[in-house]
Protein backbone atom coordinates (compact mmCIF):
# COMPACT_ATOMS: atom_id res chain seq x y z
CA UNK A 1 0.00 0.00 0.00
CA UNK A 2 1.08 3.37 -0.44
CA UNK A 3 1.15 6.62 0.95
CA UNK A 4 -2.16 6.99 3.26
CA UNK A 5 -3.85 10.29 1.39
CA UNK A 6 -4.63 12.48 3.71
CA UNK A 7 -6.91 15.65 3.66
CA UNK A 8 -6.44 18.10 6.36
CA UNK A 9 -9.71 20.91 6.04
CA UNK A 10 -8.93 24.43 7.47
CA UNK A 11 -5.28 26.52 7.56
CA UNK A 12 -5.51 27.84 10.94
CA UNK A 13 -3.21 26.93 14.13
CA UNK A 14 -4.76 23.05 14.24
CA UNK A 15 -4.78 22.44 10.68
CA UNK A 16 -1.34 24.18 10.20
CA UNK A 17 0.47 22.24 13.05
CA UNK A 18 -1.53 19.04 11.82
CA UNK A 19 -0.07 19.31 8.39
CA UNK A 20 3.24 19.89 9.86
CA UNK A 21 3.43 16.79 11.52
CA UNK A 22 1.89 14.84 8.59
CA UNK A 23 5.12 16.22 6.27
CA UNK A 24 7.51 15.75 8.88
CA UNK A 25 6.43 12.07 8.97
CA UNK A 26 7.03 11.93 5.11
CA UNK A 27 3.36 12.48 3.96
CA UNK A 28 1.87 15.26 1.66
CA UNK A 29 -1.13 15.73 3.04
CA UNK A 30 -3.82 18.32 1.07
CA UNK A 31 -4.51 21.27 2.80
CA UNK A 32 -8.48 22.52 1.72
CA UNK A 33 -9.28 26.29 3.57
CA UNK A 34 -11.73 28.69 2.43
CA UNK A 35 -9.72 31.75 3.40
CA UNK A 36 -7.13 33.53 0.70
CA UNK A 37 -4.04 33.25 3.62
CA UNK A 38 -3.88 30.65 5.90
CA UNK A 39 -4.03 31.93 9.73
CA UNK A 40 -7.27 31.02 10.53
CA UNK A 41 -9.48 33.55 12.11
CA UNK A 42 -7.60 34.41 15.27
CA UNK A 43 -4.12 34.88 13.03
CA UNK A 44 -5.60 35.97 10.07
CA UNK A 45 -3.24 37.42 8.03
CA UNK A 46 -3.51 41.57 6.53
CA UNK A 47 -3.55 42.11 2.97
CA UNK A 48 0.26 41.96 1.35
CA UNK A 49 -0.33 45.64 0.82
CA UNK A 50 -0.91 46.71 4.86
CA UNK A 51 2.22 47.27 7.02
CA UNK A 52 1.58 46.65 10.30
CA UNK A 53 3.82 44.93 12.18
CA UNK A 54 2.78 41.77 14.21
CA UNK A 55 2.84 43.25 17.69
CA UNK A 56 0.45 45.71 16.45
CA UNK A 57 -2.13 43.21 14.67
CA UNK A 58 -1.78 40.41 17.36
CA UNK A 59 -0.91 42.03 20.51
CA UNK A 60 0.83 39.65 23.40
CA UNK A 61 0.08 37.18 20.55
CA UNK A 62 2.54 38.29 18.06
CA UNK A 63 5.29 36.08 18.41
CA UNK A 64 2.92 32.61 18.24
CA UNK A 65 1.25 34.36 15.46
CA UNK A 66 4.49 35.01 13.62
CA UNK A 67 5.90 31.24 13.85
CA UNK A 68 2.55 29.65 12.53
CA UNK A 69 2.96 31.93 9.50
CA UNK A 70 6.59 31.10 8.90
CA UNK A 71 5.49 27.48 9.84
CA UNK A 72 2.71 27.73 7.43
CA UNK A 73 5.56 29.34 4.32
CA UNK A 74 7.82 26.43 4.31
CA UNK A 75 5.39 23.80 4.67
CA UNK A 76 3.48 25.33 1.20
CA UNK A 77 5.60 23.57 -1.04
CA UNK A 78 5.21 20.40 0.68
CA UNK A 79 1.61 20.19 1.09
CA UNK A 80 -1.12 20.37 -1.80
CA UNK A 81 -2.79 23.52 -0.54
CA UNK A 82 -6.09 24.53 -2.08
CA UNK A 83 -6.94 28.05 -0.69
CA UNK A 84 -10.20 29.84 -1.30
CA UNK A 85 -11.80 26.10 -1.46
CA UNK A 86 -14.99 25.46 0.28
CA UNK A 87 -15.74 22.24 1.32
CA UNK A 88 -18.94 21.55 1.55
CA UNK A 89 -19.95 17.64 1.80
CA UNK A 90 -18.56 14.49 3.15
CA UNK A 91 -19.36 11.38 1.56
CA UNK A 92 -18.36 7.77 1.02
CA UNK A 93 -14.85 8.74 1.69
CA UNK A 94 -14.41 12.14 -0.23
CA UNK A 95 -14.63 15.52 0.06
CA UNK A 96 -16.45 17.67 -1.83
CA UNK A 97 -14.79 20.60 -2.78
CA UNK A 98 -15.59 24.09 -4.79
CA UNK A 99 -13.07 26.52 -5.91
CA UNK A 100 -13.99 29.39 -8.47
CA UNK A 101 -17.09 28.55 -9.03
CA UNK A 102 -16.45 24.49 -10.08
CA UNK A 103 -16.49 21.29 -7.77
CA UNK A 104 -14.50 18.23 -7.44
CA UNK A 105 -14.63 15.26 -5.20
CA UNK A 106 -11.31 14.28 -3.57
CA UNK A 107 -10.73 10.87 -2.19
CA UNK A 108 -8.91 10.28 1.43
CA UNK A 109 -8.13 7.81 3.78
CA UNK A 110 -7.69 9.66 6.39
CA UNK A 111 -9.60 13.29 7.14
CA UNK A 112 -8.76 15.62 9.81
CA UNK A 113 -11.47 18.63 10.15
CA UNK A 114 -10.02 21.47 11.46
CA UNK A 115 -12.99 23.89 10.98
CA UNK A 116 -12.43 26.25 13.50
CA UNK A 117 -15.58 28.24 15.48
CA UNK A 118 -17.98 30.93 14.91
CA UNK A 119 -19.52 33.79 17.58
CA UNK A 120 -22.30 31.58 19.45
CA UNK A 121 -25.02 34.19 19.81
CA UNK A 122 -27.77 34.92 21.83
CA UNK A 123 -30.75 37.11 20.27
CA UNK A 124 -31.45 40.23 21.74
CA UNK A 125 -34.35 43.19 20.13
CA UNK A 126 -32.94 44.71 17.33
CA UNK A 127 -29.89 42.77 16.53
CA UNK A 128 -30.70 42.93 12.95
CA UNK A 129 -30.37 46.41 12.78
CA UNK A 130 -27.35 47.34 10.60
CA UNK A 131 -24.63 48.02 12.54
CA UNK A 132 -25.07 45.33 14.60
CA UNK A 133 -22.51 42.75 14.36
CA UNK A 134 -20.45 39.71 15.61
CA UNK A 135 -17.57 40.31 18.21
CA UNK A 136 -15.36 37.95 15.59
CA UNK A 137 -16.70 40.57 13.27
CA UNK A 138 -15.63 43.13 14.87
CA UNK A 139 -12.10 42.23 15.14
CA UNK A 140 -11.64 40.88 11.67
CA UNK A 141 -12.91 44.19 10.59
CA UNK A 142 -9.63 45.73 12.85
CA UNK A 143 -6.91 42.70 12.26
CA UNK A 144 -7.74 42.22 8.40
CA UNK A 145 -9.04 45.73 7.63
CA UNK A 146 -7.76 48.19 9.47
CA UNK A 147 -11.79 49.90 10.12
CA UNK A 148 -13.61 49.91 12.92
CA UNK A 149 -17.38 49.06 13.07
CA UNK A 150 -18.35 52.19 13.62
CA UNK A 151 -17.93 55.49 14.99
CA UNK A 152 -18.83 55.08 18.42
CA UNK A 153 -18.38 51.35 19.51
CA UNK A 154 -20.73 48.84 22.55
CA UNK A 155 -19.17 45.53 23.11
CA UNK A 156 -21.82 43.47 24.57
CA UNK A 157 -21.73 39.92 25.47
CA UNK A 158 -19.43 37.58 27.28
CA UNK A 159 -15.97 35.67 26.98
CA UNK A 160 -12.60 36.52 26.78
CA UNK A 161 -13.35 37.82 23.08
CA UNK A 162 -15.60 40.81 24.88
CA UNK A 163 -12.39 42.35 26.67
CA UNK A 164 -9.68 41.21 23.87
CA UNK A 165 -11.75 43.03 21.01
CA UNK A 166 -12.78 45.96 23.26
CA UNK A 167 -9.26 46.74 24.24
CA UNK A 168 -7.85 46.07 20.61
CA UNK A 169 -10.02 48.92 19.20
CA UNK A 170 -9.04 51.28 22.42
CA UNK A 171 -5.68 50.45 21.15
CA UNK A 172 -6.38 51.60 17.73
CA UNK A 173 -7.81 54.62 18.39
CA UNK A 174 -11.30 53.54 18.60
CA UNK A 175 -14.12 55.08 20.40
CA UNK A 176 -15.55 52.34 22.61
CA UNK A 177 -18.49 53.75 24.48
CA UNK A 178 -19.23 50.91 26.99
CA UNK A 179 -18.12 47.06 27.25
CA UNK A 180 -21.12 45.29 28.69
CA UNK A 181 -20.66 42.31 30.20
CA UNK A 182 -23.80 39.70 31.19
CA UNK A 183 -21.53 37.44 33.58
CA UNK A 184 -21.60 38.55 37.26
CA UNK A 185 -18.01 39.04 38.07
CA UNK A 186 -18.57 36.77 41.21
CA UNK A 187 -18.34 33.47 38.53
CA UNK A 188 -15.21 34.84 37.79
CA UNK A 189 -14.12 34.26 41.52
CA UNK A 190 -15.51 30.91 41.48
CA UNK A 191 -13.80 30.04 38.47
CA UNK A 192 -10.19 30.80 39.08
CA UNK A 193 -8.92 27.58 40.37
CA UNK A 194 -9.57 26.13 36.70
CA UNK A 195 -8.51 29.60 35.22
CA UNK A 196 -5.16 29.15 37.41
CA UNK A 197 -4.46 26.38 35.18
CA UNK A 198 -2.76 28.53 32.10
CA UNK A 199 -1.64 31.71 34.91
CA UNK A 200 -0.15 33.50 31.92
CA UNK A 201 -3.68 33.51 30.07
CA UNK A 202 -5.14 34.60 33.05
CA UNK A 203 -3.12 37.47 33.90
CA UNK A 204 -3.23 38.48 30.01
CA UNK A 205 -7.22 38.59 30.96
CA UNK A 206 -6.47 41.36 34.28
CA UNK A 207 -4.30 43.30 32.26
CA UNK A 208 -6.93 43.59 29.50
CA UNK A 209 -10.00 44.50 31.76
CA UNK A 210 -7.32 47.06 33.58
CA UNK A 211 -6.26 48.72 30.20
CA UNK A 212 -10.08 48.99 29.13
CA UNK A 213 -10.85 51.12 32.61
CA UNK A 214 -7.36 52.89 32.35
CA UNK A 215 -8.87 54.32 29.57
CA UNK A 216 -11.70 55.48 30.78
CA UNK A 217 -14.37 53.02 28.70
CA UNK A 218 -17.25 51.98 30.88
CA UNK A 219 -17.21 48.12 31.79
CA UNK A 220 -20.46 46.52 33.72
CA UNK A 221 -20.81 42.66 34.59
CA UNK A 222 -23.27 41.40 35.35
CA UNK A 223 -26.11 43.01 32.56
CA UNK A 224 -29.36 41.97 31.20
CA UNK A 225 -29.44 42.85 27.66
CA UNK A 226 -32.85 44.75 27.21
CA UNK A 227 -32.91 45.98 23.52
CA UNK A 228 -30.26 47.52 20.77
CA UNK A 229 -32.24 50.67 19.80
CA UNK A 230 -32.57 52.20 15.96
CA UNK A 231 -34.50 51.89 12.52
CA UNK A 232 -34.60 49.97 9.78
CA UNK A 233 -33.54 52.98 7.60
CA UNK A 234 -30.37 54.22 9.67
CA UNK A 235 -29.41 51.18 11.71
CA UNK A 236 -28.06 51.07 15.46
CA UNK A 237 -28.31 53.92 17.35
CA UNK A 238 -28.30 52.51 20.63
CA UNK A 239 -28.01 50.26 23.51
CA UNK A 240 -30.80 49.36 26.11
CA UNK A 241 -29.27 46.79 29.21
CA UNK A 242 -30.48 47.11 33.38
CA UNK A 243 -27.41 46.82 35.11
CA UNK A 244 -26.78 44.57 37.84
CA UNK A 245 -28.41 46.29 40.53
CA UNK A 246 -31.85 46.31 38.04
CA UNK A 247 -31.37 49.90 36.62
CA UNK A 248 -32.35 50.41 33.22
CA UNK A 249 -29.35 52.13 31.49
CA UNK A 250 -28.93 53.16 27.77
CA UNK A 251 -25.69 53.96 25.41
CA UNK A 252 -25.56 55.58 22.40
CA UNK A 253 -23.50 53.96 19.94
CA UNK A 254 -23.64 53.60 15.93
CA UNK A 255 -22.54 50.06 16.00
CA UNK A 256 -22.49 46.79 18.38
CA UNK A 257 -20.37 44.24 18.79
CA UNK A 258 -21.84 41.67 20.40
CA UNK A 259 -21.31 37.47 21.02
CA UNK A 260 -21.50 35.10 23.79
CA UNK A 261 -17.97 33.09 23.37
CA UNK A 262 -17.62 30.78 20.41
CA UNK A 263 -19.26 27.69 18.83
CA UNK A 264 -17.58 25.19 17.58
CA UNK A 265 -18.40 24.68 13.52
CA UNK A 266 -19.52 20.79 13.37
CA UNK A 267 -21.32 20.34 10.08
CA UNK A 268 -18.69 18.58 8.23
CA UNK A 269 -18.33 16.16 11.22
CA UNK A 270 -21.95 15.79 10.96
CA UNK A 271 -22.19 14.99 7.38
CA UNK A 272 -18.65 12.60 8.01
CA UNK A 273 -21.77 10.85 10.50
CA UNK A 274 -19.56 11.75 13.51
CA UNK A 275 -21.37 11.04 16.95
CA UNK A 276 -22.20 13.93 19.09
CA UNK A 277 -22.62 13.90 22.68
CA UNK A 278 -24.79 16.48 24.51
CA UNK A 279 -22.08 19.07 27.13
CA UNK A 280 -24.21 20.30 29.49
CA UNK A 281 -21.58 22.78 30.72
CA UNK A 282 -21.57 24.80 27.85
CA UNK A 283 -25.42 23.82 26.75
CA UNK A 284 -24.55 22.47 23.09
CA UNK A 285 -23.86 19.11 21.42
CA UNK A 286 -20.06 18.83 20.57
CA UNK A 287 -18.60 15.61 18.71
CA UNK A 288 -17.75 13.16 20.81
CA UNK A 289 -14.12 12.45 20.63
CA UNK A 290 -11.78 10.33 21.46
CA UNK A 291 -8.07 9.95 22.35
CA UNK A 292 -6.23 12.80 20.67
CA UNK A 293 -9.35 13.70 18.26
CA UNK A 294 -10.33 10.13 16.60
CA UNK A 295 -14.12 10.40 15.56
CA UNK A 296 -16.28 7.82 16.37
CA UNK A 297 -16.20 6.97 12.81
CA UNK A 298 -12.77 5.59 11.86
CA UNK A 299 -10.60 7.55 9.39
CA UNK A 300 -12.40 10.99 9.99
CA UNK A 301 -10.24 13.24 12.81
CA UNK A 302 -11.23 16.51 14.76
CA UNK A 303 -8.89 18.97 16.11
CA UNK A 304 -8.71 22.48 17.18
CA UNK A 305 -12.14 24.79 18.18
CA UNK A 306 -14.07 22.85 15.57
CA UNK A 307 -14.00 19.91 17.98
CA UNK A 308 -14.55 22.05 21.07
CA UNK A 309 -13.61 25.47 21.89
CA UNK A 310 -9.97 25.29 23.12
CA UNK A 311 -8.38 28.40 22.44
CA UNK A 312 -5.57 28.92 19.58
CA UNK A 313 -2.91 27.46 21.67
CA UNK A 314 -4.89 24.13 22.29
CA UNK A 315 -5.67 24.30 18.53
CA UNK A 316 -1.76 23.83 17.66
CA UNK A 317 -1.43 21.01 20.35
CA UNK A 318 -5.15 19.62 18.95
CA UNK A 319 -3.70 19.65 15.48
CA UNK A 320 -0.57 18.01 16.17
CA UNK A 321 -2.42 15.20 18.25
CA UNK A 322 -5.01 14.41 15.37
CA UNK A 323 -1.81 13.92 13.21
CA UNK A 324 -0.02 11.79 15.30
CA UNK A 325 -3.57 9.69 15.52
CA UNK A 326 -3.50 9.83 11.71
CA UNK A 327 0.66 8.34 11.42
CA UNK A 328 -0.49 6.15 14.59
CA UNK A 329 -3.55 4.44 12.96
CA UNK A 330 -1.50 3.81 9.45
CA UNK A 331 0.82 1.73 11.23
CA UNK A 332 4.06 5.19 11.10
CA UNK A 333 6.21 5.01 14.25
CA UNK A 334 5.20 7.81 16.55
CA UNK A 335 6.95 9.35 19.32
CA UNK A 336 4.81 8.06 23.15
CA UNK A 337 6.78 10.76 24.56
CA UNK A 338 5.88 13.36 22.22
CA UNK A 339 1.86 12.27 22.46
CA UNK A 340 2.64 12.23 26.35
CA UNK A 341 3.61 15.46 26.39
CA UNK A 342 1.17 16.85 24.36
CA UNK A 343 -1.75 15.04 25.96
CA UNK A 344 -0.09 16.60 29.52
CA UNK A 345 -0.69 20.52 28.01
CA UNK A 346 -3.82 19.89 26.44
CA UNK A 347 -5.59 18.68 29.94
CA UNK A 348 -4.61 21.81 30.85
CA UNK A 349 -5.82 24.04 28.17
CA UNK A 350 -8.89 21.79 28.87
CA UNK A 351 -9.18 22.79 32.69
CA UNK A 352 -8.90 26.65 31.85
CA UNK A 353 -11.72 26.28 28.87
CA UNK A 354 -14.21 24.88 32.02
CA UNK A 355 -13.02 28.19 33.82
CA UNK A 356 -14.03 29.96 31.19
CA UNK A 357 -16.90 28.11 30.47
CA UNK A 358 -17.92 28.52 34.19
CA UNK A 359 -16.99 32.45 34.39
CA UNK A 360 -18.60 33.38 31.04
CA UNK A 361 -21.78 31.17 30.98
CA UNK A 362 -24.28 31.24 28.13
CA UNK A 363 -26.71 33.70 29.27
CA UNK A 364 -29.62 31.03 28.64
CA UNK A 365 -32.17 33.09 30.81
CA UNK A 366 -32.18 36.40 28.43
CA UNK A 367 -34.71 33.23 26.92
CA UNK A 368 -37.41 33.50 28.77
CA UNK A 369 -37.31 37.45 29.11
CA UNK A 370 -36.81 37.89 24.55
CA UNK A 371 -39.68 39.77 23.82
CA UNK A 372 -42.48 38.12 20.86
CA UNK A 373 -41.21 39.87 18.47
CA UNK A 374 -37.47 39.90 18.92
CA UNK A 375 -36.17 38.25 15.49
CA UNK A 376 -34.39 34.63 16.63
CA UNK A 377 -33.33 34.13 12.85
CA UNK A 378 -31.45 36.79 10.94
CA UNK A 379 -31.80 35.67 7.63
CA UNK A 380 -35.30 35.71 7.32
CA UNK A 381 -36.69 37.60 10.21
CA UNK A 382 -38.10 35.05 12.40
CA UNK A 383 -39.44 36.23 15.69
CA UNK A 384 -39.37 34.34 19.25
CA UNK A 385 -43.55 34.33 19.02
CA UNK A 386 -43.14 33.11 15.83
CA UNK A 387 -40.96 29.78 16.98
CA UNK A 388 -43.04 29.68 20.30
CA UNK A 389 -45.90 29.59 18.26
CA UNK A 390 -45.05 26.37 16.56
CA UNK A 391 -44.42 24.92 20.08
CA UNK A 392 -47.91 25.86 21.45
CA UNK A 393 -49.98 25.50 18.62
CA UNK A 394 -48.18 22.56 16.73
CA UNK A 395 -46.54 20.87 19.42
CA UNK A 396 -43.15 21.16 18.58
CA UNK A 397 -40.60 19.35 21.07
CA UNK A 398 -37.74 18.77 18.31
CA UNK A 399 -35.10 21.67 16.43
CA UNK A 400 -35.28 20.02 13.26
CA UNK A 401 -39.28 19.67 13.30
CA UNK A 402 -39.12 23.73 14.04
CA UNK A 403 -37.10 24.12 11.42
CA UNK A 404 -39.32 22.46 9.14
CA UNK A 405 -42.20 24.21 10.18
CA UNK A 406 -41.43 27.96 10.82
CA UNK A 407 -38.01 27.98 9.11
CA UNK A 408 -35.51 29.30 11.99
CA UNK A 409 -32.20 27.37 10.64
CA UNK A 410 -33.44 27.34 7.44
CA UNK A 411 -32.10 30.51 6.22
CA UNK A 412 -28.58 31.19 4.46
CA UNK A 413 -26.69 31.03 7.55
CA UNK A 414 -27.88 27.51 7.89
CA UNK A 415 -28.27 28.07 12.16
CA UNK A 416 -25.24 28.90 12.77
CA UNK A 417 -26.43 32.27 14.09
CA UNK A 418 -30.00 30.97 15.30
CA UNK A 419 -29.41 27.59 16.57
CA UNK A 420 -28.26 27.34 20.14
CA UNK A 421 -30.87 30.00 21.20
CA UNK A 422 -33.93 28.78 18.96
CA UNK A 423 -33.07 25.39 20.68
CA UNK A 424 -33.66 27.55 24.14
CA UNK A 425 -36.46 29.20 23.26
CA UNK A 426 -38.01 25.85 21.70
CA UNK A 427 -36.82 24.18 25.20
CA UNK A 428 -38.41 26.62 27.33
CA UNK A 429 -41.58 27.14 25.74
CA UNK A 430 -42.33 23.22 26.03
CA UNK A 431 -40.89 23.23 28.92
CA UNK A 432 -38.18 20.45 28.01
CA UNK A 433 -34.58 20.12 28.71
CA UNK A 434 -32.95 21.61 25.71
CA UNK A 435 -30.82 18.28 25.00
CA UNK A 436 -34.30 16.77 24.03
CA UNK A 437 -35.07 19.48 21.83
CA UNK A 438 -31.55 18.29 19.96
CA UNK A 439 -29.80 19.69 17.52
CA UNK A 440 -30.12 20.98 13.75
CA UNK A 441 -28.81 18.52 11.40
CA UNK A 442 -25.57 19.47 9.06
CA UNK A 443 -26.62 19.72 5.47
CA UNK A 444 -25.03 19.46 2.64
CA UNK A 445 -23.68 21.92 1.12
CA UNK A 446 -22.90 23.38 3.83
CA UNK A 447 -22.51 26.95 2.60
CA UNK A 448 -24.31 28.20 0.07
CA UNK A 449 -23.20 27.45 -3.11
CA UNK A 450 -24.19 28.94 -6.96
CA UNK A 451 -26.76 27.28 -9.22
CA UNK A 452 -23.85 27.46 -11.56
CA UNK A 453 -21.29 25.63 -9.72
CA UNK A 454 -20.16 22.59 -12.31
CA UNK A 455 -18.62 19.53 -11.35
CA UNK A 456 -15.25 18.53 -12.93
CA UNK A 457 -15.73 16.11 -15.67
CA UNK A 458 -13.20 13.14 -15.01
CA UNK B 1 -31.00 58.18 31.61
CA UNK B 2 -28.55 58.29 28.74
CA UNK B 3 -24.88 57.34 30.19
CA UNK B 4 -22.71 58.57 27.34
CA UNK B 5 -22.29 61.51 25.23
CA UNK B 6 -23.89 61.57 21.55
CA UNK B 7 -21.59 61.18 19.10
CA UNK B 8 -20.84 64.55 17.09
CA UNK B 9 -23.77 65.02 14.82
CA UNK B 10 -23.42 65.60 11.37
CA UNK B 11 -24.32 63.78 7.64
CA UNK B 12 -23.17 60.48 8.40
CA UNK B 13 -22.49 58.77 5.17
CA UNK B 14 -20.29 55.92 6.36
CA UNK B 15 -20.48 52.99 8.54
CA UNK B 16 -16.81 51.91 9.27
CA UNK B 17 -14.13 53.93 10.52
CA UNK B 18 -10.49 54.05 9.08
CA UNK B 19 -8.05 53.63 11.49
CA UNK B 20 -5.05 53.01 9.88
CA UNK B 21 -3.56 51.65 6.54
CA UNK B 22 -4.88 54.49 4.89
CA UNK B 23 -1.64 55.13 2.35
CA UNK B 24 -2.78 52.55 0.09
CA UNK B 25 -3.23 53.22 -3.67
CA UNK B 26 -7.18 54.46 -4.35
CA UNK B 27 -8.82 52.14 -6.64
CA UNK B 28 -12.41 53.68 -8.62
CA UNK B 29 -15.61 51.65 -8.03
CA UNK B 30 -19.97 52.55 -8.52
CA UNK B 31 -21.92 51.84 -5.72
CA UNK B 32 -25.26 51.73 -7.35
CA UNK B 33 -24.62 53.81 -10.21
CA UNK B 34 -22.31 56.68 -7.66
CA UNK B 35 -18.82 56.90 -8.62
CA UNK B 36 -16.83 56.27 -4.96
CA UNK B 37 -12.86 55.55 -3.80
CA UNK B 38 -11.99 52.40 -2.10
CA UNK B 39 -8.42 51.25 -1.24
CA UNK B 40 -6.43 48.77 -3.11
CA UNK B 41 -6.65 45.88 -0.75
CA UNK B 42 -10.26 46.85 0.59
CA UNK B 43 -13.01 44.08 0.63
CA UNK B 44 -15.93 45.08 -0.71
CA UNK B 45 -17.95 45.43 2.55
CA UNK B 46 -15.36 47.76 4.05
CA UNK B 47 -15.28 49.56 0.45
CA UNK B 48 -18.93 50.22 0.51
CA UNK B 49 -19.11 50.91 3.97
CA UNK B 50 -16.45 53.29 4.39
CA UNK B 51 -19.19 55.37 1.40
CA UNK B 52 -22.69 53.99 2.44
CA UNK B 53 -24.48 53.08 5.45
CA UNK B 54 -25.47 49.82 4.61
CA UNK B 55 -24.92 46.56 1.82
CA UNK B 56 -28.12 45.45 1.04
CA UNK B 57 -31.74 45.08 2.11
CA UNK B 58 -33.43 42.29 3.94
CA UNK B 59 -35.67 40.56 1.43
CA UNK B 60 -37.64 39.51 5.00
CA UNK B 61 -39.14 43.58 5.39
CA UNK B 62 -37.06 44.46 8.47
CA UNK B 63 -34.62 47.07 6.84
CA UNK B 64 -31.33 47.38 5.59
CA UNK B 65 -27.97 45.24 6.81
CA UNK B 66 -24.85 45.86 6.63
CA UNK B 67 -23.48 42.66 7.68
CA UNK B 68 -22.75 40.66 9.97
CA UNK B 69 -19.98 38.02 10.90
CA UNK B 70 -17.44 39.12 8.48
CA UNK B 71 -15.63 35.80 7.86
CA UNK B 72 -17.72 34.09 4.99
CA UNK B 73 -20.41 32.15 7.32
CA UNK B 74 -23.80 34.14 8.02
CA UNK B 75 -24.26 35.58 4.32
CA UNK B 76 -25.94 38.49 5.46
CA UNK B 77 -23.28 40.88 2.88
CA UNK B 78 -24.25 39.20 -0.61
CA UNK B 79 -24.38 42.08 -3.22
CA UNK B 80 -24.02 41.78 -6.98
CA UNK B 81 -22.15 43.08 -9.82
CA UNK B 82 -24.10 45.53 -12.60
CA UNK B 83 -24.08 42.02 -14.55
CA UNK B 84 -26.01 39.96 -11.94
CA UNK B 85 -23.08 38.16 -10.29
CA UNK B 86 -23.43 37.61 -6.19
CA UNK B 87 -20.38 38.19 -4.49
CA UNK B 88 -19.69 37.39 -0.63
CA UNK B 89 -19.00 41.10 -0.04
CA UNK B 90 -16.81 40.15 2.97
CA UNK B 91 -14.65 38.05 1.49
CA UNK B 92 -14.12 39.73 -1.86
CA UNK B 93 -11.38 41.80 -2.49
CA UNK B 94 -12.60 45.10 -4.27
CA UNK B 95 -11.16 45.48 -7.63
CA UNK B 96 -11.04 48.96 -10.08
CA UNK B 97 -13.85 49.80 -11.91
CA UNK B 98 -16.29 46.78 -10.05
CA UNK B 99 -19.95 48.38 -10.30
CA UNK B 100 -21.53 47.28 -6.93
CA UNK B 101 -25.68 46.97 -6.84
CA UNK B 102 -27.09 46.62 -3.50
CA UNK B 103 -30.38 45.23 -4.72
CA UNK B 104 -30.42 41.77 -6.04
CA UNK B 105 -31.07 42.44 -10.08
CA UNK B 106 -34.54 41.51 -11.49
CA UNK B 107 -34.28 38.31 -13.23
CA UNK B 108 -34.18 38.41 -16.64
CA UNK B 109 -35.78 36.08 -18.81
CA UNK B 110 -35.32 35.45 -22.47
CA UNK B 111 -37.87 37.17 -24.56
CA UNK B 112 -38.70 34.36 -27.33
CA UNK B 113 -41.33 35.89 -29.11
Amino acid sequence: MGQPRVIVIGAGPAGVRCAQTLVEAGLRPIVVDENRRDGGQIYRRQPDTFTRPYAKLYGTEAERAQALHASFDVLRARVDYMPETLAWNISEGNVHVTCNGRTRALPYDALVICSGATDRLMPVKGWHYAGTYSLGASQIALKAQACAIGRQVVFMGTGPLLYLVASQYVKAGANVAAVLDTSPLIRRVAALPKLLARPAVLRNGFALVASLKRAGVQVLTGVTPVEITGSAENGVQGVVIRDSRGNERSFECDAVGMGYHLRPETQLADLARCAFRFDHETRQWLPEVGEDGRTSVPGVYLAGDGMKVLGADAAEIGGRLAALAVLKDFKFRVSDDELQGLRTEQAKMDRFRRGLAQAFPWPVEQVAALPDDAIVCRCEAITAGDLRRTVSEMGVREANRAKALCRVGMGRCQGRYCGHAGAEVIAHAAGVPVEQVGRLRGQAPVKPLAIATYGEVE
Amino acid sequence: MIDNPRPTSGLISQRFTRLAETDRPRVRIAIDGHAVEALAGDTIMVAVLNNARHLRVSEFGDGRRAGFCLMGACQDCWVWTADGTRLRACTTVVEHGMHIVTKQPEAAWANLA
